[in-house]
């Protein structure tokens, strides 16, 4: 095995893989700092945090010679017999120089800078900057730029490590952003007409190591230090891409991606960037109504006699017929086909609406946003087919209900956008008992019998299964507002399960019950598992 | 002193020596004929090498090594690129070569190709020069119409076009990857090496860069042999195994405080005072020089006891100068203040930073923020040790920028600073008499409101 000697400690690689200097010392545990180098883009070495000194040690003497200048770590293969070093005086006085450099044209305003307690040049200055400044004091001045509708630029901020343009050069293909000016009086910007305005436009603040680029939908939210963050995942399409979601009271706040290499690397786009706002949508359903007479009157159940009342009324309907929303998760899609199941044991269970807008949409970088916009599809499907034996869709419901093939029906949607027009929804007026489970009100939840609220996405907890059948596992990351059960409680309830809804044992009970989602028996890693590799492995 | 005949300036003077009927009865192109006929690429290169000719763009580097450097059996397409961008300050000795005699630097771009196997050769022209403009694309014209550039050159299968492609005035395109990247239409912004251009260069396929006047010397080679080539100039120190000697007749550019600017060809190793006194005249009105910049700005600073050094590739490092450069002269004498000679060698450097590296982004611009303000009469001697720093760590060679140009703004600094900096202090000390003892940092100037 390949060996890199970092600060005095081996350490192996793997003998094909292809790492520069900061990425093996971060194995160490050694962070190099660094602005410029982001391992999603393409290598500058330009903004010279990450110097350090090298060497090569001779495999069959030991003996280690030493390069007579600093080298950027970013820019530097780490091989066999390579020697890092990042802890002489030579590379702590010139991180501190650089430090010092960035500072010159800085404005230094922190206290009013949405980058504040995240901000890289912050903390660098504190590890490793200097504490008496040397440079001239300037004047505070800090310009904004509006570069787009949704990103806006403090121009004295930046430190020119053009992550940004690179991005929009290598990743989304767009090249809105650019360096003009030379020297040090160079600036970003995009060209007069041609703002930043693409479906990947986000990821630039992300990548700002500095507060330059601050996010229009967060700016001058919230302090980043009152924010926690729970990572998630995102219900905007069936992409199913790795985030985090930052919030805190209960609000959601921001949503930000999570590193996975199967998924979506480093990035998400804008519409899951900014798709959280209906989770705090003043017209969200906030309680269980039950109608009492037929001009629209619904009287408030509690949750507590919720699940007693529903199990009564379905069981006294008749053919019972449930859609299971692809915005469920797998364990709430599964509770569901059980609770259906105990009630009528002959329910037809159908897939729910799988929304599709337009069609795939790819990005050089190999990012994908998905034109199924539901989080679940696969793994819905995949619940289903253990309960009936072929797959029924949205579509074949209609159409059955059309027909009179059933007395009731059980419709979980979950929909952030309006999804069902009247025509769609009159036959289901036919039924004797309709419930619904929804975000907001729609031509269904008028025609109701019963109409429940629905969780967002960030408010449930469970498993998604992606278009590429990769599990992944999310904890809830604020609570559902009062008066909201997030379905997985109301089915575990409903179930008769002791105790809080815990998706860990439900998803334990799914993998025995399947040998095509055994993998999920287990704790998942971060990344999520692949369905169709574990599979293979195990045939 | 036995003066020298110039060579590679034999047509200054000469009427209508741009043309290629004058160049042809100079014995132009006899060579370049011969040796297509004759010889192979790699006796060429061979040629080349064994001449001893160093790069004359201003690092000096052996252009026939440069050359092997390009991969074997490479499928091609090959490119070289001819660096006209003729930035640096003192320096026009690519100017009169491509003014009065084209055709000698043609010949030695066609031999170059040749030998490299390039059948694209780009020459990228300084905006600034548009005289060079006329001529040269007149001269390529010329060669076309005879059949010495475009398909199978003179019958020997070899084809080679010859693009004139003129910048956008920046110096920073005079770096050899800055150069590529703006050929390529980019931003001028150096690459990271490796790899270097032999292997990646322009348009990612292998590329060697050359100088006008190296293009030049490789057709003087061509024409009068290697033998007549190395009995120029200063052989290799053989205490230092890496010197590889200076040889050959160069072009000094004499320009400043001096009886006869111009540029002159001598043998490399002629020593700076031998310049000034011989071809210069001396320095003008009878004055002393104070200090002489070797070969361009950002070589930095020889002072008038050091001008015994010989100008070639290894001299001027002897004395604490970053290299020979260009070749470019320039004469100070007594009466200019070494303060002002360093705030407009920091002027220059901080607006042509290409802005990549931060170090060299901001150093040239601190140091001459602090260059003004020392001007301004409010200097402090702290601010010596920060501009000697700033030239002490700011460039390749301590490693913290890509390119080279860092060491060049950081040179005329150091030397600076270092060899004159009594000057400085008694500047400071007269101009600030209460504060230049002061080391607190400078407060921020009071904001103006807009009423």
């Amino acid at each position: 095995m390949p060996t890199v000697i970092v600060d005095g400690k081996d350490i192996e690689i793997g003998a094909h893989e292809r790492l520069n200097c900061i990425e093996v010392a971060r194995r160490a545990g050694v962070e190099i700092p660094h602005y410029c180098w982001h391992p999603g883009l393409s290598v500058v070495a330009s903004c010279r945090m990450c110097l350090i000194e090298t060497g090569t040690r001779d495999a069959a003497t030991g003996k280690i010679t030493m390069m007579p200048k600093l080298v950027p770590g970013c820019q530097t293969p780490a091989k066999d017999g390579t020697v890092i070093v990042t802890d002489t005086a030579l590379v702590k006085d010139s991180r501190a120089r650089v430090e010092e450099s960035l500072l010159i044209d800085h404005p230094i305003d922190c206290s009013i800078c949405d980058k504040a307690g995240e901000c890289l040049l912050q903390d660098y200055h504190f590890e490793h900057g200097q504490a008496e400044r040397r440079t001239d004091l300037n004047p505070f001045h800090s310009r904004r730029r509006d570069v787009g509708p949704t990103v806006t630029l403090f121009v004295d901020r930046c430190i020119m490590c053009t992550r940004c343009v690179r991005f929009t050069r290598e990743v989304s293909g767009t090249s809105e952003l650019m360096v003009i000016n030379r020297g040090s009086k160079e600036e970003i910007a995009v060209f007069p007409g041609f703002p930043l305005d693409n479906k990947l436009s986000g990821n630039v603040v992300d990548l700002c190591p500095v507060g330059a680029l601050g996010d229009k939908d967060f700016l001058y939210q919230q302090r980043v230090w009152f924010l926690k963050r729970e990572s998630n995942v995102c219900g905007g399409c069936s992409a199913g891409c790795s985030i985090v979601t930052e919030h805190n009271q209960d609000t959601v706040y921001r949503l930000k991606p999570r590193e996975n290499p199967h998924v979506n690397k480093w990035w998400m786009c804008d519409d899951g960037r900014y798709g959280w706002h209906h989770l705090h949508d003043p017209a969200r359903l906030l309680s269980a109504g039950r109608l009492v007479s037929t001009n629209d009157d619904r009287e408030t159940v509690e949750w507590s006699d919720v699940t007693t009342r529903l199990r009564q009324d379905l069981s006294g309907a008749g053919r019972l017929a449930v859609a299971v929303s692809p915005m469920l998760t797998l364990e709430e899609a599964w509770m569901l086909c059980a609770v259906a199941r105990s009630i009528d044991q002959q329910a037809a269970l159908f897939v729910g609406h799988v929304p599709v807008s337009g069609s795939d949409e790819s990005f050089p970088g190999g990012f994908t946003i998905r034109a199924e916009k539901c989080p679940n599809r696969i793994g819905v499907e995949a619940v289903v087919a253990l309960f009936e034996p072929e797959i029924r869709g949205w579509n074949d419901l209609v159409r059955a209900v059309g027909a009179g093939e059933y007395d009731a029906a059980w419709i979980t949607a979950g929909y952030p956008h309006a999804w069902i027009d009247d025509t769609t929804a009159a036959p289901f007026g036919r039924l004797r008992s309709l419930v619904v489970q929804d975000l907001f009100e729609s031509p269904l939840t008028k025609l109701a019998t019963w109409r429940l609220p629905a969780a967002g996405f960030a408010e449930r907890a469970g498993t998604w299964v992606n278009v590429a059948h990769r599990a992944q596992t999310f904890a809830a990351a604020v609570r559902a507002p009062a008066g909201v059960w997030p379905e997985g409680r109301l089915y575990w309830n409903m179930l008769g399960r002791r105790g809080l809804y815990d998706p860990a044992a439900v998803r334990r009970q799914i993998a025995e019950s399947s040998a095509a989602l055994a993998a999920l028996g287990g704790d998942l890693p971060a990344v999520g598992v692949d369905l169709r590799v574990d599979q293979l492995a195990s045939s | 002193m036995t003066t020298f005949q110039p060579v590679l300036l034999e047509a200054v003077g000469v009427a209508g020596s741009h043309t290629l009927a004058s160049y042809r009865s100079r014995g132009g192109y006899a060579p370049l004929e011969r040796m297509l006929k004759e010889k192979q690429p790699v006796d060429v290169i061979e040629l080349v090498k064994s001449s001893g000719l160093r790069g004359r763009g201003g690092a000096g580097f052996p252009t026939g090594l440069k050359w092997t450097f390009l991969p074997k059996d490479h499928p091609g397409p090959i490119y070289l690129c001819i660096n006209a961008d003729e930035s640096e300050p003192g320096t026009f000795n690519n100017r009169i070569l491509m003014e009065d005699d084209p055709h000698q630097v043609i010949e030695g771009i066609i031999l170059s190709a040749y030998a490299t196997r390039a059948t694209t050769a780009y020459l990228y022209l300084r905006y600034e020069y548009p005289q060079c403009w006329d001529r040269l694309q007149g001269a390529i014209d010329e060669a076309y119409a005879a059949g010495l550039l475009g398909k199978n050159i003179q019958g020997s299968g070899f084809s080679l076009d010859l693009y004139l492609h003129r910048g956008a005035a920046a110096y920073i395109c005079g770096e050899e990857t800055g150069l590529i990247e703006s050929l390529e239409g980019k931003r001028a912004w150096p690459r990271i090496k490796p790899p270097f251009p032999a292997i990646e260069g322009l348009f990612r396929k292998p590329t060697v860069v050359n100088n006008i006047e190296t293009m030049a010397c490789v057709a003087q080679i061509a024409r009068r042999g290697v033998e007549w080539f190395r009995s120029i100039g200063v052989p290799s120190d053989p205490n230092n195994p890496r010197d590889p000697g200076s040889y050959g007749p160069k072009l000094y550019c004499l320009s400043g405080h001096v009886e006869r600017p111009g540029c002159y060809e001598a043998p490399l190793g002629i020593t700076a005072r031998q310049l000034i006194d011989g071809q210069g005249g001396g320095v003008w009105k009878g004055r002393k020089a104070k200090a002489v910049i070797p070969g361009g700005i950002s070589m930095g600073l020889m002072t008038e006891a050091e001008l015994d050094t010989p100008l070639d590739f290894a001299g001027p490092g002897k004395v604490g100068c970053l290299g020979l450069g260009t070749a470019a002269v320039v004469v100070i004498d007594e009466t200019v203040s070494i303060v002002d000679f360093l705030h407009n060698s920091c002027r220059f450097f901080a607006h042509e930073s290409c802005g990549q590296c931060t170090p060299c982004r901001e150093g040239t611009a601190w140091s001459l923020r602090m260059l003004e303000r020392i001007r301004a009469g409010k200097g402090r001697l702290k601010d010596l040790d920060l501009l000697a720093e700033i030239g002490n760590t700011m460039g390749m060679m301590p490693g913290s920028t890509i390119c080279g140009l860092a060491d060049g703004a950081a040179w005329p600094i150091k030397n600076a600073i270092k060899k004159f900096r009594g000057e400085f202090e008694d500047y400071i000390k007269r101009t600030n008499p209460s504060g230049w003892m002061v080391t607190d940092p400078v407060p921020a100037l009071p904001i103006v409101g807009a009423h």
